[in-house]
């Protein structure tokens, strides 16, 4: 299977192998059961072994999964009546970022994404889920529109980061992901964000100021991939695996952080292993921090998410000796 | 104990600027008596040229600015009332040799961080003043660079003074991972508290203001100013040109590229901006509702 990731091996073998026996067993009439529930019972322990420890670079590796569920996956699989609407209004429609509205059990709300492609046609229309100026301004269209209509905002996030490109410096990338940022923490409605994959600095951030943040398990959040971190430090690319661990990157560091407020979580082995449990973990998630959000004015909303960001950093105060 | 904290600002009452008669540093503009202009070659006097504000008297190039010359050229008679100057980085993810890039940057510079916040007056008008140093860490926004701004742009609401900002930053402080990524929300969020209070922002990008800085406050003024030449953008150059494989043009992502581009409201000349900064004070000083 080409979607295995490199550190799954072990595993893929051995059940390659537990497959074979079994297909012997039928063909020859050999009994292999013995040794079959030998090796599954030690597959079990090996897929423990492995998925219960995985290091941050692995994590990195599931969360840029070529299957793992898109914002349009969580889209079809929990919200009912979904319409996608399009466009700025004011250049032109960014398919890196999609949303539209639609229903959460009964509630209506408006849902916003990163969108990723599934294969290398579909991320090259995609821009690889890295929006320019446009899908910024669409999202907070949508958001500003469901300001108005007073429905919850939910917000998936999967982007290596904002695109770095000519046309995205001159429409003003800075400009569109600041603006999300402060009209974000001016709305009056329940904001939930999660990442779900790649959580990629500033185009990230620009979908993320919410009542509640939360993180897949395998998901990360990080100023820098951890490639442009080890250039940056080590002029060496390659190095990434070793910025990783020591970048705090990970959902578990970012509760630690005290960024986060809480983590989904993911099937043995990755949301992309089963995404039918995925979206209904998913689903829980987003229905619970929406009760929790449910009756509170929309000053208190704005006043606790205030609060939320305003608390986050760590410095100390120096002291003079005279 | 108040009083003691009174006074100890007082202290910074007028400010001197650590780094122009010392020699053992090294600085934007080489040691020695004269200077030569990165820009056209030209040979000028050192002394002359802090009197020009830096600025190239042949050619206009700006050369950067630190944080005490700016608020020199920037406040009345360079009076200015500092906030939380002894606010200090730690290294929330023990990252390597972090901790002591601070302390060297702290030796070399004079700063306690790359921002400096406080308050005095341009042209009699009262306001609230940040200032960022690109000598330290890149002028990189940490946890200590937003909380210092976010608490400047809270002292602007609380006293209803304009809050102008000096940018000049390579964006967020890698070294403390996703708490820097966190300050562009939290001063980001700040702002938008204080823009429903109808209260002025007057943002000055300076060179550079790029990354995290740019695509957070630096972007968020009622007034979007930049000086001449100044390096203004998201990404930057060399990631831009891996990512799209061509050389990109001379000024891109100069300030005047984003004034052709609709993204600034003016360049202005360093030897102009507290004139302007006059006027724009002066014409919010005698609005309707005050």
């Amino acid at each position: 299977m080409p979607s295995d990731l490199q550190f799954e091996k072990p595993l893929v073998e051995l059940k390659a192998k537990i497959a074979e026996l079994r297909k012997f067993t039928e063909e020859k009439g050999i009994d292999f059961t013995e040794e079959i529930s030998k090796l599954e019972e030690k597959a079990r322990n090996l897929q423990k072994e492995i998925y219960g420890s995985l290091t941050p670079w692995q994590r990195v590796q599931i969360a840029r999964h070529p299957e793992r569920p898109t914002t349009l996956d969580y889209i079809k699989h929990i919200f009912t009546d979904f319409l996608e609407l399009h466009g700025d209004r004011l250049f032109g429609d960014d398919p890196a970022i999609v949303g539209g509205i639609g229903r959460l059990e009964n509630q209506p709300v408006t849902v916003i994404g990163h969108q990723k492609g599934k294969d290398t046609k579909d991320n090259i229309a995609r821009n690889f889920g890295m929006p320019h100026p446009e899908g910024y301004r669409k999202a907070l269209r949508l958001m500003k529109q469901a300001d108005k209509f007073n429905r919850p905002v939910i917000c998936f996030i999967n982007t290596p980061g904002a695109y770095p490109g000519i046309a995205a410096e001159e429409r003003g990338q800075s400009e569109a992901i600041a603006r999300n940022l402060l009209e974000m923490a001016a709305l009056s409605v329940p904001v939930i964000c999660v990442v779900t994959g790649e959580g990629g600095s500033g185009g990230a951030l620009a979908l993320g100021i919410g009542n509640r943040l939360l993180m897949m398990e395998n998901s990360f959040y990080s100023v820098i991939s951890p490639e442009g971190a080890a250039a940056l430090l080590w002029k060496d690319a390659s190095l990434a695996q070793r910025a990783a661990e020591h970048m705090k990157i990970t959902a578990k560091d970012l509760l630690e952080l005290g960024v986060i407020d809480g983590i989904i979580p993911e099937p043995m082995g990755g949301a992309q292993k089963d995404i039918n449990k995925q979206c209904q973990f998913m689903k829980e998630a987003l229905v619970n921090s929406l009760k929790e959000l449910t009756g509170k004015s929309g000053e208190q909303l704005k006043e606790e998410r205030y609060q939320k960001f305003v608390k986050i950093g760590e410095y100390t105060t120096f002291v003079h000796s005279s | 104990m108040l009083r003691d904290i009174f006074s100890k600002r007082r202290k910074y009452a007028t400010i001197t600027n650590p780094s122009s008669s010392t020699s053992t540093e090294k600085k934007e503009i080489p040691e020695g008596l004269m200077v030569k202009c990165n820009q056209c070659g030209a040979i000028s006097y050192t002394k002359e040229l802090e009197k020009n504000l830096k600025v190239c008297s042949s050619c206009g190039y700006h050369f950067s600015m630190n944080a005490f010359e700016r608020i020199i050229a920037t406040l009345d008679d360079g009076h200015f009332f500092e906030y939380d100057s002894e606010m200090i980085s730690v290294d929330p993810l023990s990252f390597p040799d972090y901790p002591e890039k601070v302390e060297k940057d702290r030796e070399k510079t004079g700063l306690n961080e790359a921002v400096l916040t406080g308050e005095g007056t341009i042209f009699g008008y009262p306001v609230v003043l940040g200032v960022m140093d690109s000598r330290f860490r890149m002028g990189s926004m940490g946890s200590v660079v937003g909380e210092k701004i976010y608490l400047a742009i809270e002292k602007a609401m609380a006293k209803k003074y304009p809050f102008i900002l000096f940018s000049a930053s390579g964006g967020a402080r890698m070294q403390e991972g996703v708490l820097s990524l966190m300050q562009m929300a939290k001063t980001s969020a700040a702002l938008a508290r204080m823009s429903e209070q109808k209260g002025l922002f007057i943002s000055i990008m300076t060179n550079p203001t790029t990354g995290g800085v740019s695509a957070s406050f630096a972007s968020l003024g009622d007034y979007n100013l930049a000086e001449p030449g100044a390096l203004i953008g998201f990404a930057g150059r060399r990631i831009i040109e891996q990512t799209i494989r061509q050389e990109l043009p001379k000024d891109f992502q100069t300030a005047e590229f984003l004034l052709q581009h609709g993204q600034l409201d003016m360049v202005v000349n360093r030897k102009e901006m507290k004139n302007v900064l006059g006027k724009i004070l002066s014409i919010h000083s005698d609005r309707g509702d005050e």
